[in-house]
């Protein structure tokens, strides 16, 4: 199985995604630079964090017109595992990957620090092998992770399984208190239908050592492995 | 020609931006303010000279690129 990691100009996230997949996944991975189209090499890709076209007009607005992103929509389009964590989750949305947008946090502030997510389902290839309910501890750092979307759109989310991380307390429950941004319904990430395409605003990427404070994100990396090595 | 595009987040869309540049205004002094929505403003030169043309562009400019539909209207003006 190999793993492509997108380099736009800004990403900052990327070096960090390289390292979890070669060092704590232990499998072969490409850096992507956005300008290339070819992605057939690859079993999975991730749209890692970082302020793309510096947040330029929206965040991940500009990148979605990159070469790259073509690909990516055939590539996740054939099935093709696409995570997106921080700004690839804006950039996802922004280029229609995953419905809905994030704006700015309820509070103003650029957030970084350490929250609590719950697993809602473990019917998506990023989180077969976890719990639905169990509770991860990884940082957020964002402005604009506010996910907002319509009421038509949160119910076919909710009815069809698709978010698949919600923010919550130390003991899981999905408070407003517990959630840091004010996204609508608690959500920090969801699924595409097809349920191969992930965006998550916290990120599991930095949370794979115990020296970095936490190492629940290697669950995550350990299911799109498992799910990788099931389909070979 | 020039094209003038407006780009304000939907009715319903929180704006913690605007809500901050309200307390700021009140803090000013000012009062009876109602609320405060921030928005986007582009403008964009074009060359020719059919305004039907331009406008025509400049919406799918608009409506593609410098607006996201899910949290953002716009509206255009062609000034020739």
């Amino acid at each position: 199985m190999k793993f492509g990691v997108i380099v736009f100009p800004g990403s900052n996230c990327d070096h960090d995604a390289y390292h979890v997949i070669s060092k704590q996944v232990g499998q072969p991975v490409d850096f992507i630079w956005h300008r290339d189209t070819d992605l057939s090499s690859y079993d999975a890709v991730i749209i890692p964090g970082g302020f793309s076209y510096g947040d330029y007009l929206r965040a991940g607005a500009l990148a979605r017109f990159s070469p790259v992103m073509n690909s990516v929509k055939r590539f996740a389009d054939k099935g093709g595992l696409v995570l997106g964590i921080c700004n690839g989750f804006q950039i996802l949305c922004e280029a229609g990957l995953l419905p809905g947008a994030l704006i700015r946090n309820r509070d103003l502030h650029f957030i970084c620090e350490h929250v609590y997510v719950r697993i809602e389902t473990s019917d998506s290839p990023f989180t077969n092998e976890l719990q639905s309910g169990t509770v991860l501890r990884i940082p957020i750092a964002h402005a604009e992770g506010n996910y907002v979307c319509d009421d038509a759109t949160l119910a076919e989310l909710q009815n069809e399984n698709r978010i698949v991380f919600r923010y919550c307390d130390p003991a899981g429950n999905t408070t407003d208190a517990a959630n840091p941004n004010g996204s609508r319904d608690n959500i920090a990430g969801i699924c595409s239908r097809g349920r191969n395409v992930l965006g998550l605003m916290p990120h599991p990427e930095r949370a794979c050592e115990d020296l970095l404070g936490s190492s629940d994100g290697r669950d995550i990396f350990r299911s799109l492995a498992a799910t990788l090595a099931a389909a070979t | 020609m020039k094209a003038k595009v407006y780009v304000n987040l939907k009715s319903g869309v929180l704006d913690p931006q605007g809500k901050a540049i309200q307390h700021s205004v009140e803090l000013l002094g000012f009062s009876g303010i109602s609320d405060v929505r921030q928005g986007k403003y582009f403008e964009i030169a074009l060359e020719g000279s059919d305004v039907a043309q331009a406008r025509e562009s400049v919406d799918k400019i608009a409506r593609e690129v410098l607006s996201n539909p899910i949290i953002e209207d716009y509206r255009v003006e062609i000034e020739s």
